[in-house]
């Protein structure tokens, strides 16, 4: 069976993260793993598509699929399912993915399903509802290849020990009424400290925390521990305390670390969605009855405003000691 | 200029939903509303209308009870709404909901088709764009800002670490995030003049789709709870959480 992941990667060459947990599913799934890179850097990212199984990397380091949006990636995609007919295609939920996956559906007429946390076979996968409290086993119908959308942190990213996957150049021509939608400027943020999807820990605020100063109180706590990036809840990102950026949950982030710390959140399905499969999750609040300590491995019912610098005085002795 | 706010009607957006026993959520009984984030859809097209004297149409696909979303729509300001009922439709998945608003779109004259992000209940977030393509025109998505100058638009696009100005021409397709704007609330008198606005109901026939067209390519087998986590350890005393949190640190390797 042909399965392909479509990669997003950087100028350099990296590859997004989602794209390799992609790789990893796909090897147990396929008999022919490929990648599909599209846009400047896609050919360097041979090395790294090889090392998580792709056996070919099919790549183009045209500025033409990253100039415009989505309209030439989806013709070039086209293109390659019509020639080597994968039955399977896999794709993160990233904005740019998420176009060419939305469009690509259209074209080719095949199904597309979304936020699939599992895939079992070619037509068969799995969704989590309700803030992961039940799992939706769908089948897929319909011409191939399916495509599917795989939540972040599915699967974890292992590399196979392959070697590089061999690039077969993408040639193909794309028309100019597909040159319309036209990235003109980009505007980047440098982020602060480690990225929350990338941090070992992450130390949540939500509504308990009262007052948007509070959040110093947890910028203190991931000083204190070092390697920390301090998340929020939907409540005080949309009350403007906090920016976009540090959301996490269903129409946020998703993140995995090793600790998670919620503090001051109630535990919405919503906001579980999102930090659920941490590996240990701490909970502070003062409501002995919220949710979120049907997930917390260490829950703390006390008053955050409190409990907080207690706790970052604590690690900073153990750290001194 | 004449726009198109696609909007869905979603059952009780703010609660928990409920799944029945077809598998699918449970829509009767429950009170529906407008989808929370197609506000943002409406108030994007009536700003886009109101600066450059256009028409905004508001257009859904759902079960009768949908009226209620258009009908909010219209007491926002929109000028006219179109809800396409079939019963060949429920469970349809985001290909079928796409080909069914797309052949309703085509049927006018359009400029821009405005939808949201991701609806409330089924975010797959992926619909505005498979309609862009049955349509055969571009899509400038994820928009924290939006702008019409001189038959083009000019998008703020949400990226993972800021954002790109995306320009394109129209007719286009453009979702708006939650950050675009702040809806606006309907006035009595809005709410007085949405009755009297044009409403038209279509059914799959009158967009020459067939119910094979409309077949649903994704089915639900089955749903399993989750396994329930070990219950943790829940500490009474906050006067134990300093040396119980370092501990856990520890273990995990962190500190
Ligand atoms: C379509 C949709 C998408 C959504 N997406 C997201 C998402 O991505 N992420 C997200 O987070 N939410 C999301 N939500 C919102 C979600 O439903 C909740 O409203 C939100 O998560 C609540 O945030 P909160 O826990 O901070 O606030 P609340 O629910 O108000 O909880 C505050 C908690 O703080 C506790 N508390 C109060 N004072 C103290 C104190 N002094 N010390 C300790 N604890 C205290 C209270 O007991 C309470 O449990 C979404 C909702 C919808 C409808
Ligand atoms: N049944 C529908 N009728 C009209 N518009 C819809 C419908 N479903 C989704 N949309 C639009 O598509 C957006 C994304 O929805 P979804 O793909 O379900 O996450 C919504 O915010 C709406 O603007």
């Amino acid at each position: 069976m042909g399965v392909w992941v479509y990669a997003e990667v950087a100028d350099d060459g990296k590859v997004e993260p989602g794209a390799l947990e992609n790789l990893t599913k796909a090897r147990d799934l396929g008999t022919e793993v490929s990648a599909v890179a599209l846009g400047p850097g896609a050919t360097q990212a041979a090395a790294t598509a090889g090392e998580y199984g792709a056996q070919t990397l099919y790549a183009s380091d045209d500025s033409v699929y990253t100039d415009y949006i989505a309209q030439p990636a989806v013709h070039a995609l086209h293109e390659l399912i019509q020639q080597h007919q994968p039955e399977l295609i896999l794709f993160s939920p990233t904005y740019d993915s998420r176009d060419v996956a939305g469009r690509l559906q259209a074209r080719t007429g095949a199904t597309l399903m979304s936020n699939a946390t599992d895939i079992l076979g070619p037509d068969y996968a799995q969704t989590q509802i309700f803030g992961g409290q039940q799992i939706v086993d769908v089948t897929l119908s319909g011409p191939n290849p399916k495509l599917v959308i795989v939540r972040p942190k599915s699967f974890e990213p292992q590399p196979s020990g392959g070697g590089p996957a061999q690039v077969v150049p993408v040639e193909v021509e794309i028309p100019d009424e597909l040159k319309k939608a036209s990235r003109v400027e980009r505007h980047e943020q440098a982020a602060a400290g480690p990225k929350i999807e990338e941090a070992k820990v992450i130390i949540a605020g939500g509504r308990g925390l009262q007052q948007p100063e509070n959040f110093k109180l947890l910028e203190e706590l991931a000083g204190a521990i070092g390697s920390a990036a301090v998340g929020a809840s939907r409540a005080v990102v949309d009350a403007g305390w906090v920016p976009y950026a540090m959301q996490i949950g269903q129409t946020g982030k998703t993140v995995s670390p090793e600790v998670y710390i919620a503090v001051g959140i109630s535990g919405a399905i919503q906001h579980l969605v999102g930090m659920k499969t941490s590996k240990r999750i701490i909970a502070i609040n003062k409501d002995r009855e919220a949710p979120i300590f049907q997930y917390a491995d260490l829950g703390i019912v006390g008053d955050a405003l409190k409990v907080l610098p207690e706790i970052t005085a604590a690690i900073k002795a153990k750290k001194g000691s | 200029m004449n726009i198109i706010a696609l909007v869905k009607y979603v059952p009780n957006p703010e609660g928990t939903p409920q799944m029945g026993p077809d598998h699918r959520l449970v829509r009767e009984g429950v009170e529906g509303a407008l989808d929370p984030g197609d506000e943002h859809v409406v108030e994007a097209a009536l700003q886009l209308a109101e600066q450059s004297g256009g028409e905004v149409t508001v257009l859904s696909m759902g079960p009768e009870p949908a009226l209620a979303a258009i009908r909010r729509a219209l007491s926002m300001g929109a000028h006219k709404g179109v809800l396409i009922t079939d019963q060949a439709l429920p469970g349809a998945d985001t290909l079928v909901t796409a080909r069914v608003l797309a052949a309703a779109i085509k049927r006018g004259e359009f400029d821009l088709v405005i939808g949201g992000v991701e609806s409330t209940d089924g975010y797959t977030g992926t619909l505005p764009m498979a309609v862009a393509e049955f349509l055969a025109i571009p899509n400038a998505t994820f928009a924290r800002h939006v702008e019409v100058k001189d038959g083009s638009i000019r998008i703020e696009r949400q990226t993972e670490m800021g954002y790109d100005v995306v320009e394109c021409p129209l007719p286009a397709v453009v979702t708006v995030t939650a950050g675009a704007n702040q809806p606006r609330y309907p006035t009595l008198k809005g709410i007085m003049q949405a009755k009297q606005k044009p409403m038209e109901n279509l059914t799959l026939g009158d967009l020459g789709i067939s119910a094979e067209e409309a077949k649903a390519t994704q089915e639900v087998m089955g749903v399993e709870p989750v396994p329930a986590k070990e219950a943790g350890e829940i500490l009474e005393d906050p006067g134990e959480a300093p040396a119980k949190v370092v501990e856990l640190l520890s273990k995990a390797k962190v500190i």
